[in-house]
């Protein structure tokens, strides 16, 4: 991976990959021409405790396992010297959630970080992102066998923020990866929540909110790569826009490659449109080289709002608006609640009812 | 003492041709603590009736009037017929991802007593009301009807029911989809709310397999959008040999 060209050109927008995204507002982050600092705002919250460890290594003695071509990550790798690694013991069971926050702020930051569950280790790890950032960043979450990871992302951002990120899982034998992606914060946002295995027996759930306001460009680009036989993946990621130029962009890419047989997957996406002048993009696109698999499934729906619940609700003598706030709520709860920490979920909550009553919805 | 009264009531809904008539003159009366059946083959606009009486935005009153106690249903919104007294069991219970039954039933039980229910009686009062419906209290936990069984999601309407107290009950086909336990503890809780209540039911079914549990004082044939024969529980068995086949000819 350090083997890098250094002339590479910068994406113009105009890739498949690109295309969706405002290159003007990425702040140069996938531009050779600028500059951006190599420094690491990541942090725990509260003591360390027994279960696992957290250190600063050589970015070229922990070097990235999977192959990307995405610019942007590949200056991240490129420049980095250092990457934060967090390693939950084998065997570990660490019944508190690992807490990590990061306050980029404005001055931009290149960072990796590498999160390792042990074998037979259980472990929740949870990413506090807010505050101003103009960040690009990567994470590699190594699953051994037998593992369980929960990892959970927050973009809790400040309005102005930038954070273009690739939060990619390997997922071990007999292991299961659970993550939780929630963006209601940022300018512009663009992550690459993505899965791998590296051997049989793996399960990954994929779960995802996004709440895009006025002017917020909130991206997701799922990939799961089902090359190994035997592995189950879910992805549903959910997404709520409410606001003049609010932009949301879901792209659930499955690959089942030849060999992945009694492969399990399912993605769905769904967004609500609350007012006019927003816009959602949603592509899941599954591709398949064997039948001889357990299922394979996509869904996508964007729509407004479901005459027939407010009915319902209001059939019971609800008012519309409360009706519409219950609605409105429960779609975005269907996620939050599944975060299991209940001050993090109030937090989000309450941020997500002050943003929904800014637009008037 | 309530009374819901259907004047000569005519419904349509809007298509691409224009407006298409479903109902065309419904005339019945219902009074507090009588069970009122109305039956009638598939098509026949039964659940039509339903819905124009709940308010479903879906469908437009071309005429005729409905009144509760003499004031005016169609002026009123949705959530003020239920608040006035109309209480509707859907043959296909809406799912609310999201929200949980324990959250829907407060809200509901709140905005039509005009303030919150005391936490410590109410939470008797749901538990005592499931357990009579034979529900598990885990229920409460789980967001509206989504992924009840048939059986879950009617047993939850009568829940609703029970515990909203209305005047006036439409039940929708809620029989449909119901195997014969279900069927049972569904009516039980149907007779139940009556007794206690005093509750008016218009009963909506095809079958009469209902009418074995829950005992009907009059029963209306519908067909092509309006009543067309009225008497005792004696024509439910007249259907039962006959169907509705002397109904539907032309």
């Amino acid at each position: 991976m350090s083997a890098l060209p250094t002339n590479y050109l910068a994406p113009s927008g105009r890739e498949e990959a690109w295309r969706f995204t405002p290159m003007k507002r990425i702040a140069g982050l996938h531009d050779p021409a600028t500059t951006i600092a190599d420094r690491i705002s990541i942090e725990l919250i509260g003591a360390a405790r027994p279960g696992f460890t957290i250190s600063r290594i050589k970015a070229a003695d922990l070097p990235a396992k999977s192959s990307t071509d995405d610019a942007v990550i590949q200056r991240v790798r490129a420049d980095v010297s250092e990457v934060t690694h967090l390693r939950i013991s084998q065997e570990a069971v660490v019944a508190e959630p690992i807490i990590l926050t990061r306050k980029a702020g404005n001055g931009g930051e290149f960072s990796r970080t590498v999160i390792t569950a042990g074998a037979h280790s259980k472990a929740t790890v949870i990413i506090e992102n807010a505050g101003e950032a103009t960040i690009g960043e990567e994470i590699e979450l190594r699953l051994e066998v037998g593992s369980n990871l929960t990892f959970i992302s927050l973009q809790e951002w400040s309005a102005n923020a930038v954070h273009l990120g690739r939060h990619h899982a390997i997922v071990g034998r007999d292991a299961t990866f659970n993550s939780i992606t929630v963006t209601i914060g940022g300018s512009l946002v663009r992550l690459l929540p993505t899965v791998e295995y590296s051997d049989q027996g793996g399960s990954a759930e994929l779960l995802g909110l996004y709440f895009a306001t006025d002017g917020q460009h909130l991206e997701h680009r799922v990939h799961v790569d089902h090359g190994i036989p035997n592995a189950k993946s879910r992805v549903t990621y959910k997404g709520v826009l409410a606001g003049d130029q609010a932009r949301t962009v879901w792209i659930g890419d499955v690959f089942i490659r030849g060999n992945a047989e009694g492969t399990d997957t399912y993605e769905l996406n769904k967004n609500l449109l609350l007012t006019d002048g927003a816009r959602a993009d949603s592509v899941p696109n599954l591709e398949i080289e064997t039948g001889e698999i357990v299922g394979a499934g996509h869904a996508s729906t964007t729509g407004r709002f479901d005459d027939e619940q407010l009915f319902y609700l209001m059939s019971r003598g609800i008012p519309m608006a409360d009706a519409r706030r219950l609605v409105i709520r429960g779609f975005f709860t269907e996620i939050i609640n599944r975060i299991g920490n209940e001050a993090i979920e109030e937090r989000l909550m309450s941020r997500i009812d002050a943003q929904l009553e800014k637009v008037g919805a | 003492m309530s009374q819901l009264v259907i004047k000569n009531l005519q419904v349509g809904v809007e298509t691409e041709s224009g407006m298409t008539e479903i109902l065309r003159g419904v005339d019945l009366t219902i009074n507090s603590g009588e069970v009122h059946a109305i039956m009638g083959p598939n098509g026949s606009g039964k659940s039509t009736l339903a819905y124009s009486i709940a308010g479903h935005p879906k469908y437009t009153i071309t005429g005729g009037s409905v009144t509760l106690d003499g004031t005016d249903v169609l002026e009123m919104s949705v959530d003020e017929r239920a608040k006035a007294g109309i209480f509707l069991a859907m043959q296909y219970p809406v799912e609310v991802p999201g929200v949980s039954v324990a959250n829907f039933l407060r809200t509901a039980a709140t905005a039509l007593r005009g303030e919150a229910p005391k936490v410590r009686t109410w939470v008797t009062e749901v538990k005592e009301a499931m357990s009579k419906l034979a529900m598990d209290p885990a229920f409460s936990e789980r967001s509206v009807n989504e992924g009840f069984s048939g059986g879950e999601k009617k047993r939850h309407e009568i829940l609703q029911m029970e515990l909203l107290k209305p005047k006036i009950a439409v039940l929708d086909e809620t029989d449909s989809g119901l195997d014969v336990d279900a069927l049972r503890v569904v009516s039980e809780g149907v007779n139940r709310v009556k007794s206690e209540q005093n509750l008016g039911i218009m009963l909506i079914t095809h079958y009469t397999r209902i009418l074995r549990y829950i005992k009907p004082d009059f029963v209306h044939v519908f067909a092509g959008g309006k009543i067309v024969e009225e008497g005792g529980p004696e024509l439910a068995e007249r259907l039962e040999e006959k169907g509705y086949a002397e109904y539907v000819k032309a």
